[in-house]
């Protein structure tokens, strides 16, 4: 725990905006070696090989039905990979139910339609895995809750129930239940795309915040903005394969793929 | 939030207009108005005669009955044999403690801010069934025993329909879990329980309990023929339960079931904290429907030889000291059971207007 950042920015919020910090060599906290998935017969995903150090920020984008929502949730075993490799924080991922658990407090995830839990309150959503898996005592369960609710902007909504809430606002809990598990990895799965036009600005502000405090953050989003802002790698998929990947500058200015070229043309153009 | 200044207009009808647009808006309308209202005019005035006005509720003996209306002297003069059959007289403090744990229980649930309603809630789902275990049919702590043969009328409904509950509906989960399981032997199994259980009519079970069951048992091995229609009505009530339960599972989004996923929880945290609070709650309606069900199919045990409060009734009416008074005995059972399961009905509607947050996942 000690190297997490999160945990650092948690106890002293001012050090938010040294993201300076990241230049230090890091260890590779995701390894991914000649990872295959197959629902069926149909072969989703195609040797994917990624390695991600601590402190990244990966955007993964691409068509729909590329596999890169399949390919995140293989990462904390939501989907299980057929062949290859996949090390998470030093844990790989077999069967071994212990093991996926160990991943699965390591790393946060956030989903496209929020998947709040309805009959909790905001606050309940937040400190419930903290209390039974974490096993952390409830008013510092709570504390901690409220302190990431006021990172994300709400912690005046904390007694609410889920469905009383804006979808925006919705997703901002989404974003603190997960982090409310202080994990070393954040995986969002197109947090924007269920959000009305004028909500999506909101989460993206959570999500610099985040990534400015040194969060290792591996987004598949249609968001071109934040990957220019934010990324340090963006990954374009496509048919399952990893086409194409290049620092954002790169990436928007001189793509070398054709598919990525087509790609950027189709999303740029409106 | 903000005050609007524009109110919504008014729909206002006075009673000449709201007749005129709910009794009287086309002429088949009318001619329905007019027919109910001739069936209302001319059966309410006999029924309330027949039940009240005309009704002999003094006296002590059958020549006290006039035959005017409803001999309701019967039911006052046998209600001790209705409520606890052939309980000794000088024990039935044992049952009225019962009763009145069973109101302290969950009356308090119908009055919002009740001290300590949660806990008499629990004490009435937990600690109701051990002390009546050990008051009922005594025989330890120096309470003497009373044997269950004894036991009938009210009391022995309200125990066979709360034991079936009670322990019907954990059994009932597990099974509903089960039948979900990814594995395979479990699934069967649950599967194979269910469908068995489910495709027997309550009748058959209640004979199999009584006359089939002591066969299988080993030697020397035997319950009370009450214990054996208890289990035998609580296996075939779970049955039914895990099949709604199973209906509110799988109503659940996938999401639910990831997010918890993502959060670490493990199957039994992830199935006791986020699905089952969510799944019971959707099913209150089908579980309080089996539950009413179960209610009235209790009285299926005078078919071996159980007095429940309809067999208490039915034996009553056939006494020669009382003739004619079929039809009160059976309109006093109908409003016992009405009272219990309106009861039931009621506290469910409440029920799921409280765990109401607004939203489905």
């Amino acid at each position: 725990m000690m190297g997490n950042p999160m945990t650092e920015t948690t106890r002293t919020p001012d050090s938010q905006q040294n993201s300076e910090s990241r230049s230090e060599p890091k260890v590779d906290i995701i390894r991914v070696e000649g990872m295959h998935k197959w629902y069926g017969d149909f072969h989703v995903l195609k040797d994917l090989n990624l390695t991600v150090k601590q402190g990244e920020r990966i955007v993964i984008c691409g068509p729909s039905g590329s596999g890169k929502s399949t390919f995140i949730r293989c990462i904390n075993r939501l989907e299980e990979h057929q062949q290859g490799k996949i090390v998470v924080d030093d844990v790989e991922l077999t069967d071994d139910v212990r093991q996926i658990d160990t991943v699965r407090r390591e790393v946060g995830m956030v989903f496209q339609h929020f998947n709040l839990f309805p009959h909790l309150t905001v606050l309940e959503n937040c400190c419930l895995s903290p209390i039974w898996v974490r096993k952390i005592p409830r008013k510092e369960a709570e504390a901690s809750a409220m302190e990431y609710l006021e990172r994300v902007k709400i912690p005046d909504q904390a007694n609410k129930y889920p469905g009383q809430l804006s979808g925006g606002q919705q997703q901002r809990v989404a974003i603190a239940r997960a982090l409310c598990m202080k994990p070393k990895i954040m995986l969002f799965d197109e947090p924007t795309s269920a959000l009305d036009p004028e909500m999506i600005k909101e989460v993206l502000d959570v999500m610099v915040e985040l990534a400015k405090s040194g969060m290792t953050m591996i987004c598949v989003t249609h968001e071109m903005g934040f990957a220019k802002t934010v990324a340090d790698r963006v990954i374009f998929m496509d048919g399952g394969e990893i086409v194409e990947e290049a620092p954002p500058q790169e990436f928007f200015s001189n793509p070398r793929e054709p598919r990525t070229q087509k790609f950027l043309e189709q999303i740029l153009h409106n | 939030m903000a005050e609007s200044v524009i109110k919504p207009p008014k729909k206002q009808l006075g009673p000449v207009a709201w007749m005129r647009m709910h009794l009287f808006s086309s002429w088949y309308n009318t001619l329905l108005t007019l027919i109910v209202g001739y069936l209302l005019v001319t059966s309410v005035g006999p029924v309330l005669n027949w039940l009240l006005l005309d009704a002999d509720f003094k006296g002590s003996d059958p020549s006290d009955c006039t035959g005017a209306g409803a001999c309701w002297l019967f039911i006052n003069q046998r209600l001790n044999f209705f409520i606890y059959g052939f309980y000794p007289n000088e024990l039935q403090w044992r049952i009225d403690v019962m009763f009145a744990l069973l109101a302290l229980s969950f009356v308090p649930q119908f009055i919002e801010n009740f001290p300590g309603r949660k806990w008499l809630g629990i004490f009435g789902m937990t600690g109701l069934p051990v002390v009546g275990y050990v008051l009922i049919p005594g025989g330890s702590f120096g309470l003497e025993a009373v044997d269950s043969a004894k036991w009938g009328g009210l009391t022995l409904t309200l125990i066979i329909a709360y034991i079936g509950i009670i322990a019907s509906l954990p059994i009932g989960i597990l099974l509903a879990l089960g039948r979900r399981s990814d594995m395979p032997i479990i699934r069967g199994l649950c599967v194979v329980f269910i469908e068995v259980w489910r495709a027997v009519p309550l009748i058959t079970v209640l004979f199999m309990a009584s006359v089939m069951l002591p066969l299988f048992l080993p030697e020397g091995m035997n319950f009370e023929k009450l214990m054996r229609a208890l289990i035998g009505i609580t296996l075939w009530q779970s049955a039914y339960m895990a099949e709604v339960i199973r209906g509110g599972l799988q109503a659940i989004p996938r999401g639910q079931y990831e997010a918890a996923d993502a959060l670490g929880l493990g199957y039994w945290k992830k199935t006791g904290l986020i699905i089952l609070p969510q799944a019971l709650k959707m099913v209150i309606p089908g579980i309080v429907n089996t539950f009413i069900a179960l209610f009235k199919d209790t009285t299926l045990v005078l078919i071996i030889g159980l007095f429940d409060i309809l067999g208490t009734v039915q034996s009553t009416i056939t006494d020669p000291a009382w003739q004619n008074v079929a039809v009160e005995g059976y309109v006093f059972v109908a409003f016992c059971f009405w009272v219990f399961c309106f009861g039931i009905s009621r506290y469910s509607q409440k029920l799921e207007r409280k765990l109401d947050t607004g939203h489905k996942s």
